[in-house]
């Protein structure tokens, strides 16, 4: 895996903590920052932060649309809390759509403000008990087949994977536990030994 | 709950108020003061905002005690937008503290801004389940305040003034007494503790991390993109901007422009372009003409 560059869209938020795991485990990090970084990427990461934000300054930076493009031709993409409302195709109470490349309704806020903000441990499909950090998050109203549900909360869903794009309201980053990186990174190493065979 | 599980659930309390702080970064956080505002904040691009009756500089102009906002007001303002509302309390007045509390704040201020309520203690922030941000001048005010519960910090530049110096001058501390500690051997960690007045674990959380247990942002005098790409440049990991903004001649137009400059600060070309044309900066005051120096409440 070691050859692998995982572009972190470092627009605004928690993208360092993403780098840190990220290299962890034996890959190399570029901050996206504007158009000109997102040359060449083996997988994109999109980390948490304030949506309204990040969607602001993608587009303002240029950024929104070559990304778009190259999430639909397949990066495989990791998507935290703010991500998981920028990939969203529909947010619940926002009319903002921002790479809408997700089949799935969020709605953002969804457990309310900052006394919201939770911790628990839950299971992850593929993975196991994984424990979850959720900050002023989103959750998943709506995800219909193709979507694979990867975790649930109640009757709440709070991770989906749809083809390359793998989307959570929790925080991976924020804890020890690489796992869910490293499934990303699985996705990401296939994806590479497949271009290079194209 | 048994007394464990309450220490188990404060612990996990203070990481997620942690984390908080961490989505913020690379992020500028706008004061305002009606909900009007608060919107042009969030539609330039502001990762949170900071409710208030009356922004630092018009504080300073008025004189008098300063205290927490109505909480009406604030009201309106959570409203009115979805990112983070913060609001400010006076340093030491936990009463305050609890009524934010209680209208379900995302983060609490104590602030030298406001008018001190005590001039020994600070508030005992750990017994406060919302998160709270405190000024600091260097490692051991910083240290102090993190004893206490504060789970972000800013420097304490002289709010309401447009002048940058101050912040300049905390974060430069900071960073040097970070520094200082990192190479100190362990054997030497106690004294440390000692001459900064703070407690030995947070020294040694310093020394083994090379940096504060919690985020640390800019605040105090940031009027333009370069004051902000200069404090990000200097180690800060965000902005506040108080003053600057709604008492320069266009907002949003500047609001827009600082956020971009956070972002990419080290683009020297992306700051010229968006520094052009932003009409008159507030006017500002120079350290040395001020009467009321707010950075050394609370020490």
């Amino acid at each position: 895996m070691n050859s692998l560059k995982i572009g972190v869209l470092a627009v605004q938020g928690a993208f360092i903590e993403h780098e840190q795991m990220i290299r962890r485990l034996g890959c190399s990090c570029v901050e996206l920052r504007k158009a000109s970084d997102l040359a060449a990427l083996d997988g994109l990461i999109l980390p948490g932060g304030e949506s309204t934000v990040q969607g602001k300054l993608l587009k303002e930076l240029g950024m929104l649309e070559p990304l778009k493009q190259q999430i639909q031709d397949g990066l495989p993409t990791l998507a935290t809390c703010a991500g998981l409302i920028l990939l969203a195709e529909k947010i619940e109470n926002d009319d903002a759509v921002y790479f809408g490349t997700l089949p799935v309704t969020v709605r953002r806020n969804a457990y309310g403000r900052q006394l919201g903000s939770h911790r628990i441990v839950s299971d992850f499909k593929g993975i196991g008990p994984v424990s979850m950090t959720f900050i002023r998050a989103p959750y998943i109203e709506k995800a219909d087949p193709p979507v694979d549900i990867l975790s649930r909360e109640g009757n709440f869903i709070t991770g989906v994977r749809y083809q390359n794009q793998i989307a959570i309201a929790f925080h991976p980053e924020l804890q020890e536990d690489p796992r869910i990186h490293a499934l990303f990174l699985s996705l990401a190493k296939e994806h590479a030994s497949h271009s290079a065979q194209e | 709950m048994s007394q464990n599980e309450e220490t188990q659930d404060r612990e996990t309390r203070y990481e997620l108020n942690k984390g908080l702080a961490q989505m913020l970064k690379g992020g500028v956080i706008m004061d305002v003061t009606t909900p009007e505002q608060a919107k042009i904040a969030e539609d330039a691009g502001a990762c949170a905002v900071m409710a208030l009756e009356r922004i630092p500089a018009d504080i300073r102009a008025a004189g008098g005690v300063s205290r927490m906002s109505d909480p009406a007001m604030i009201r309106g303002i959570q409203e009115a937008v979805s990112i983070p509302v913060m609001a400010k309390c006076r340093i030491g007045h936990f009463a305050e503290a609890q009524i934010l509390q209680a209208i379900d704040i995302d983060y609490i201020d104590e602030s030298e801004v406001l008018s001190p309520a005590d001039d020994v203690y600070h508030i005992r922030k750990r017994d406060f389940r919302v998160p709270f941000v405190c000024g600091a001048r260097d490692l051991g005010e910083a240290l102090r305040r993190i004893a206490e519960g504060a789970a972000m910090i800013r420097t304490k530049g002289e709010p309401g003034t447009g002048d940058v110096i101050q912040a300049v001058r905390h974060m430069r501390k900071m960073n040097q007494q970070i520094a200082k500690v990192s190479s100190l051997r362990e054997d030497e960690l106690f004294e440390a503790a000692k001459e900064l007045r703070v407690p030995y674990d947070l020294v040694c959380f310093v020394h083994d991390h090379h940096k504060l247990p919690v985020v640390n942002f800019a605040a105090g005098g940031i009027a333009t993109p370069a004051d902000a790409s200069l404090m990000m440049q200097l180690g800060a990991e965000g902005v506040f901007v108080g003053s600057g903004i709604f008492k320069s001649g266009d907002p949003a137009k500047r609001a827009r422009a600082i956020v971009q400059a956070v972002t990419n600060y080290q683009d020297a070309d992306l700051l010229a372009s968006v520094s052009e044309n932003l009409g008159e900066a507030m006017v500002g005051i120079n350290e040395s003409e001020i009467q009321v120096i707010m950075e050394e409440r609370g020490q």
